[in-house]
């Protein structure tokens, strides 16, 4: 039987990481849940193998259940009915199938019914869902924002809504609105204390674009403070949808990921809590959802470019033309070989990424039960830090290769991949809103920069050059340590002319996308080079490690070719088409 | 029998018949078992579905898997745990090699008697041997009613003692009621099975037999199953169900296999028909006629 676990050693691989000795303790303290939950795990292997046995129970939904129903949910797509969304046959199946394999909840405490698993075999079971339907991927992933409650709301909250989780009951997370899109302080939705019902707000107002916005708990962005235009007038709040006061008003009608319903709703006098304190909820709570959120489109877009991958392998192995089956010529296999190392590079990222939120949540979740130690904080601080910096770094990279490998996917089938008769075609539709929504890939470099000014991406290459690798790997060593000299000097570069003309943030901004890439090219070079130089499993990475080398080198040379040849002056010419006529 | 029934399943491992390939038999006419996977039989998934149905709407009902093999035949009952049941028998024993479907019910009727239900669900057959008769004669053996071709349970009344099935015939459905204890067999129409449950999973992973425990011989599962018993899958052998050894295995089986042919499909010669009425008319008329289609 199909399983999208099983039939996959790249996963497997990430789940034997070093890292997840250390991440394993964190989450089960002493393995202290062994004695009062007779599914806990005794010690570190059992966890591992735990986590295994569940990702292939997923892994067996994902094949034979959700992937087998992509085709007719995408056709058939959910509807609004009496203000209420309908899932399509298909979608509603998927969810009841993983609610009966009692999954969801996978990272909720033993308390709540959750499986209390960390974040990378999460992130594990978002890619093999998304691999199978990446539109289900989403009702999938938003029980992200149950992950939020638990981070940030009181007990009594806790108590009340994470339990349903694991029963079923899935999620949304209401933060845009017409006017408040990449731009969230402009949320306008308002928030009232009921005069009749102490310590319950009432909320008002419109939002749209909401991924599954009639699921059945909703943490809901709205402005409590009145009076307050900005971010500190806003605070979070979670609606559950029994109360009935929130009116679907209509679904988008979209290019892809057709099965995840995108709302208008209509809150009228609607009921909620409030989750942590007032005020912080931009500021605070929905930076962290947005994070996880990322991450989680990190995962559905390495699950659509896994999926895009073996539909391209099997088409150019099947499809013969001048008498031969089309993988035979250079063309055709040079896309595919470019095409398993964007996504072998970006699951290394993604889950090297996964591994340092994983360690500096579980810290979090300890300092809420016990003062942390000194070294314990720091590296909470040093973890949380390498987090921020990789986040930005892989929404950016791994959804612009996932377009990209669904474009080269469908370009393999030729004009067969135009039609709707190949699996492709919905994941290329698919595929393209993930450079686009929880933070466009322009925001991701807006909030990866960081990570190349502060010099936390140049410490990781550093780090990593201390790792050698295989001999015969050295030849793409030294390429990368050319390529990060490459990365300094474009960076140098551009902070003298930025010095020197005395515009240094528009400088920064114009080159930003460059220097980010550099930095995603080195550091997923480098993850590569060393999965390469693994005693048993490197012979895998080999020839993904040699191609993404080759094609990060090329690129960090015209990037840097780009910035040393730039005139100032030039910065004016792309700003004339701000003059530009728009004919009505 | 008050809130709740006990239930027990019988389940076969058998081998993946679905997907034969050319070495799917030895040269001396038996099934080559190392090459087809063992996996669960399709509608004994079907009855344990049936079963846990019955446990969703009445919690104290207890389902136990029954099934007859070798040692590795247990990983049948793990898979069933892993869905939902609460734990199994395995009939073991070499007394018991070779039986027909005779010595199988002779066999499976002297180990439900012991466990005693107030009902017995089985697939309708198995796919190795397609017989359906094992269902019906362990019913016979034990002089219980039986409900055959059943696709749903509608109705329990575990007061009165009596449970409502509907049945899929070949021309209709049949809506009937039986009296406890009793006997049903599923069909492969009924709904699918539900799939193995994240934390029964990891609950009953370490689930395994006495032989199972000592091939392993891991200090690890020793100390694990005299702390949860739950975890020990009884094995029973001839002795533990009282039989009549006369009556078992290969000496109980009045079936023998007088010959095995390998039928090859071969190509008749080719047909062109056009797409007009009369033409599909007729090609209609001829698949019914060779009960192809119909």
């Amino acid at each position: 039987m199909a399983n999208f676990f099983l039939d996959n050693k790249d996963i497997q691989f990430h789940l034997d990481h070093p890292l997840m000795k250390k991440i394993v303790e964190l989450k089960e303290q002493g393995f202290r849940d062994k004695a009062t939950y007779d599914y806990a795990p005794v010690d570190f292997e059992d966890a591992i193998d735990s986590y295994r046995k569940v990702l292939e129970v997923v892994g067996d939904v994902a094949a034979n259940t959700i992937a087998v129903n992509a085709d007719s949910v995408d056709k058939e797509g959910p509807r609004v009915e009496n203000d209420r969304v309908i899932y399509a046959r298909g979608t509603q199946e998927n969810q009841d199938m993983l609610t009966q394999a009692g999954v969801y909840g996978i990272s909720l405490p033993r308390r709540f019914g959750g499986l209390n698993f960390p974040l990378v075999p999460y992130v594990m079971s978002c890619e093999l869902v998304c691999r199978a339907d990446a539109g289900f991927g989403n009702i999938w992933g938003l029980q992200d924002c149950a992950e939020t409650l638990h981070e940030f709301a009181s007990e009594e909250i806790n108590a009340e809504y994470l339990p349903r989780i694991n029963k079923g009951a899935t999620a949304a997370m209401d933060l845009t609105e017409p006017d408040a899109g990449s731009d969230l302080q402009a949320v306008m939705l308002k928030a009232t204390p009921n005069p009749d019902k102490p310590g319950e707000w009432l909320l008002n107002g419109v939002k749209r674009f909401i991924t599954n916005g009639d699921g059945d708990i909703s943490l809901v962005l709205a402005r409590s403070e009145e009076g307050t235009t900005d971010a500190r007038g806003l605070s979070l709040f979670v609606y559950d949808k029994n109360h009935m006061a929130v009116k679907v008003r209509r679904i988008e009608h979209k290019l892809g990921i057709i099965g995840s319903p995108t709302c208008e709703l209509v809150f009228t006098n609607a009921p909620a809590k409030l989750v942590g304190d007032r005020k912080m909820g931009l500021i605070k709570y929905v930076m962290a959802l947005m994070n996880s959120a990322r991450l989680g489109i990190g995962a559905q877009s390495v699950g659509i470019m896994e999926a895009a991958y073996r539909e391209a392998l099997k088409y150019a192995n099947e499809r013969e033309q001048f008498g031969k089956p089309i993988i035979h010529f250079p063309a055709v296999y040079e896309l595919l070989t470019n095409m398993k190392a964007r996504l072998q590079a970006s699951r290394a990222l993604l889950y090297e990424t996964a591994r340092f939120v994983d360690v500096y949540k579980n810290y979090f979740h300890l300092e809420k039960e016990r003062k942390l130690e000194k070294e314990e904080r720091d590296e909470m601080k040093k973890y949380q830090k390498l987090a921020d910096a990789y986040t930005p770094l892989l929404k950016l990279f791994s959804s612009e290769y996932c377009n990209s490998v669904a474009y080269d996917a469908l370009q393999i089938h030729g004009g067969s991949g135009f039609m709707k008769d190949y699996a492709i075609e919905r994941i290329y539709r698919d595929a393209r809103i993930t450079t686009i929504y929880e933070g466009t890939s322009q925001l991701q470099v807006v909030a990866a920069i960081r990570g190349v000014t502060t010099g936390v991406l140049l410490g990781q290459m550093q780090g990593y050059e201390a790792i050698k690798p295989v001999s015969e790997l050295d030849g793409q060593y030294r390429t990368l340590v050319t390529m990060r000299e490459q990365y300094e000097e474009a960076l140098k570069t551009v902070h003298e002319v930025s010095a020197k003309e005395g515009s240094d943030a528009d400088w920064l901004d114009f080159h930003a996308r460059r220097l980010v890439e550099m930095g995603g090219y080195i550091i997923m070079g480098h993850l590569l080079l060393q999965q390469a130089s693994h005693p048993t499993a490197g012979e895998e990475y080999r020839i993904s490690a040699i191609a993404f080398i080759k094609e990060g080198q090329a690129k960090c040379s015209a990037h840097l070719n780009y910035i040393k040849a730039f005139d100032p002056d030039s910065l004016g010419y792309f700003k004339m088409v701000l003059d530009e006529k728009v004919e009505a | 029998m008050n809130k709740a029934l006990k239930i027990v399943v019988l389940a076969k491992q058998v081998p993946d018949t679905r997907n034969v390939g050319k070495d799917a038999m030895k040269a001396d006419g038996t099934v080559n078992r190392a090459a087809l996977p063992a996996i669960f039989n399709p509608e004994d998934l079907n009855a344990l579905e049936q079963a846990l149905r019955i446990k969703d709407r009445l919690p104290e009902t207890t389902v136990t898997i029954l099934t007859m093999g070798p040692f590795r035949a247990a990983e049948v009952i793990r898979e069933a745990m892993f869905r939902g049941a609460d734990g199994g028998v395995l009939l073991t024993d070499r007394k018991f090699a070779g039986a027909d479907t005779l010595a199988t019910s002779y066999t499976l009727a002297c180990a439900v008697k012991k466990l005693n239900p107030d009902l017995i669900i089985a697939g309708r057959q198995a796919i190795d041997g397609d017989t359906a008769q094992v269902g019906p004669q362990v019913a016979e053996k034990l002089g219980l009613p039986q409900v055959t071709y059943a696709e749903s349970i509608d109705g329990i009344d575990v007061q009165a003692g009596e449970i409502t099935i509907r049945r899929r015939l070949e021309h209709g459905v049949e809506t009937v009621a039986m009296r406890l204890p009793g006997v049903i067999t599923v069909n492969a129409s009924a709904p699918a099975c539900r799939p193995r449950n994240a934390k029964m999973v990891m609950k009953y992973k370490h689930a395994r037999t006495v032989s199972e425990v000592q091939e392993q011989q891991e200090d690890y599962y020793m100390a694990l199953h005299k702390e949860r018993c739950y975890l020990c899958i009884p094995e029973w052998g001839s002795g533990d169900v009282d039989a009549d050894e006369a009556s078992l295995g290969l000496s109980g089986s009045p079936t023998k296999v007088k010959k095995i042919e390998n039928i090859v499909f071969q190509a008749k010669e080719a047909k062109h028909l056009t797409g007009s009425d009369g033409d599909v008319e007729g090609l209609i008329k001829e698949l019914i006629a060779s009960h192809t289609i119909g």
